[in-house]
């Protein structure tokens, strides 16, 4: 109780700096010729890693391709909701009425998107997922599209690969909320369906320290394999103690969908990481010229930060509203961008990647990938690739 | 069975010494200190950084966070804290609050928000048999030290000339100056230590806890479960209670995972219904 109330205190603190630090723009004059990008987007706070990404990953697109699109200069504006659900739904409804923005996007967390959905419906802006994964956020409003993944999505070729690849019994290991549980979820019905075996799914609170006893559990029960899932940013200290626990010396071979091993943090986790297997859509070790020229360009621009799956969500989001724009050719009328959405397709770093026509939600293809140190770094290397994975059904 | 009663008692362990010198200062020297948690983090990411940007080896880090957290509160000691110390709790308990959201705000501008990570060395990682059961060599470790801290803090207190001089300048300040104690210095040195071993708990805590800016709230709550459960006016009882609350976590995690996390609040509320004083505390509380 007593900690929830200074959260909020520290949450609104935060966000009324925010606002002061960003002055607002009233500009009628020039209301014709700019087009206002509105990302909300949590910048401090423990998920601040999502929201430099996701930031860094739109500007990177804007300096790639200039900031005027069928004769309309495009201004971001970030917003800061430190994840918390309530900010986040203050922030879309000040950037819909203040600041009039044609597009609201960003939503780093599930919960903060969902909070987000009434507003963009009311308001008639199309709001575009670039980071949280639960599948059902985009059935929850009819203006929200999404360019980051799903976590069925990045789940079920795992488990295909798993039931392909003589594991006959696994273990499964996710963060309690949302995604998790989607996750999990996703596992255990690809899996079962192929002939495998869940011989238990373990749920780790979503602020939990501590993993030894669900990893000596999974340990003790003896599976082929164990599968993890935890939010991006919290792989480290998980895979701190699966290196602890010599799980991979048992025999018990570790599996993942790529949130564990994000590409922001996998170099500081250890060579113990080394060997492990996970499905995801994007890795940074990607081999195409669209994704070498990308990292590149984002590691020149950043500081030597290595680009994860959040910044191609923030990269393909600004290119989906660039597509939308050329198409209605600079018209901002929420259902005729949110139509032009729809259906979109084209090459991204990570691949071909396309918004289905009826869900709005991603299609694209899940690498498998492997673990391995290339040129003294930790990377994700793909050996094997699952082509047009849909969102959500 | 016993590598889960193992791991039960490295993590109580780890949470004793994190949380006794709030034990120290609030039991003691009656002063609520809920900043305790931004000593612990300051411990953490000295060791982080001296780990990770002077490659200074592991072992010499926990002395140096030792002795860089009891700096910082002989510090804050002599220049902040002494003033609300015959101040309302309620003011202690704002102060110190405050203290805690400047600390996280400072390592987040200084460090950002994500997780660190320090990598043991080899020696302290992988794992050994241990009357048959298997355990990390890390929290082997942990729970040596720690035991010997504890002990060493039980003889201090108990045994030692400073010890019988801390618990005379508590019970009662104004005798205990009159009869030559010097109180002020007393509460100072006591103050750095309590924070000083926040300090090493702390940088303990890097090879099994990942740490991040909101460290100092994440791990009030269990400090204040620790105290609350063992009382504050022993030191046996915070260990006591540190230990059962590990071990009570790790096997609810273990045996019904899907109620684990709960497990130690339960015990919590069950305790304050049933002593109120805390499970190991000799009278009512204070």
């Amino acid at each position: 109780m007593f900690r929830r109330q200074i959260l909020k205190g520290m949450a609104g603190a935060t966000a009324s700096l925010a606002l002061a630090s960003i002055p607002a723009f009233v500009a009628p004059a020039f209301a014709q010729e700019t087009v206002k990008v509105g990302l909300i987007l949590p910048m401090t706070g423990p998920s601040a890693s999502t929201g430099r990404q996701i930031e860094a990953g739109a500007r990177l697109w804007m300096a790639q391709n200039g900031d005027t699109v069928a004769g309309k200069k495009i201004q971001l504006i970030i917003k800061d909701d430190t994840g918390a659900a309530d900010q986040s739904k203050r922030l879309a409804t000040e950037l819909v009425i203040n600041d009039k923005v044609a597009v609201i996007g960003g939503f780093g967390l599930t919960p903060l998107a969902l909070s987000v959905g009434p507003v963009a419906t009311q308001a008639k802006v199309p709001a575009v997922i670039m980071a949280a994964g639960t599948s059902t956020i985009v059935a929850t409003s009819p203006y929200f599209v999404r360019t980051s993944f799903t976590l069925p999505q990045n789940t079920a070729p795992m488990a295909q690969w798993s039931a392909a690849n003589n594991i006959k019994t696994v273990v499964t290991l996710v963060s309690d909320y949302g995604p998790g549980l989607d996750s999990e979820k996703a596992f255990k019905a690809e899996f079962e369906a192929k002939g495998g075996k869940v011989l238990e799914t373990l749920r780790a609170p979503l602020m939990n320290p501590e993993f030894a006893a669900f990893l000596q559990k999974a340990k003790d029960l003896k599976p082929d394999a164990l599968f993890l899932f935890v939010p991006s940013g919290q792989g480290a200290s998980l895979m701190k103690q699966v290196g602890e626990r010599e799980l991979a010396k048992a025999g018990i071979k570790i599996i993942g969908t790529g949130d564990v091993t994000d590409d922001d943090q996998l170099n500081g986790m250890g060579d113990a990481l080394i060997g492990m297997i996970t499905s995801h859509n994007y890795s940074a070790a990607h081999e195409s010229p669209e994704n070498k020229s990308y990292v590149s360009a984002f590691l020149k621009a950043n500081n030597n930060m290595r680009p994860n799956f959040m910044s191609v969500g923030g990269y393909d989001g600004m290119a989906l509203i660039y597509k939308a724009l050329e198409k209605t050719k600079g018209d901002t009328d929420g259902a005729k961008l949110l139509d032009a959405m729809k259906g979109a397709s084209w090459t991204s770093p990570r691949g071909p990647m396309s918004i289905d026509a009826t869900t709005r939600d991603i299609t694209q293809n899940v690498y498998i990938r492997e673990v391995k140190k290339v040129d003294g770094q930790l990377y994700n290397v793909e050996f094997a690739t699952i082509p047009n994975v849909k969102g959500s059904n | 069975m016993l590598t889960i009663l193992l791991d039960g008692i490295a993590y109580g362990m780890l949470l004793f010494i994190l949380a006794v010198g709030l034990c120290v200062t609030l039991g003691l020297m009656n002063f609520i200190n809920l900043a305790h948690g931004a000593f612990a983090m300051a411990g953490g990411y000295l060791t982080i950084t001296l780990m990770q940007q002077s490659g200074v080896p592991f072992l010499a880090c926990l002395p140096a966070a030792f002795l860089f957290s009891a700096a910082l509160g002989l510090l804050l000691e002599r220049t902040l804290y002494r003033h609300l110390y015959d101040k309302t709790h309620l003011d202690q308990v704002l102060f110190s609050i405050g203290l805690v959201f400047m600390a996280m705000a400072m390592v987040d501008y200084a460090y950002g928000a994500n997780q660190q990570i320090v990598n043991l060395p080899d020696y302290l990682t992988g794992r050994v048999s241990f009357l048959g059961a298997s355990i990390g060599v890390y929290r082997l470790f942990v729970i040596v030290i720690c035991g010997l801290l504890a002990a060493g803090l039980q003889i201090v207190l108990t045994c030692t000339r400073f010890g019988s001089r801390l618990r005379a300048a508590v019970d009662d300040g104004r005798v205990a100056r009159g009869m030559g104690i010097d109180v002020t210095r007393i509460f100072a040195v006591t103050f750095a230590v309590g924070s000083g071993l926040a300090g090493l708990g702390g940088a303990l805590g890097t090879g099994i806890i990942s740490f991040d800016p909101t460290f100092p709230l994440k791990y009030m709550i269990y400090f204040l479960i620790v105290i609350s459960v063992g009382g504050t006016t022993t030191i046996t009882g915070p260990f006591l209670a540190a230990i059962l609350l590990g071990v009570a976590d790790v096997l609810g995690k273990y045996y019904v995972p899907a109620v684990g996390g709960f497990i130690i609040y339960t015990i919590m509320v069950l305790v304050l219904i049933l002593r109120p004083q805390g499970l190991f505390s000799r009278g009512p509380a204070r």
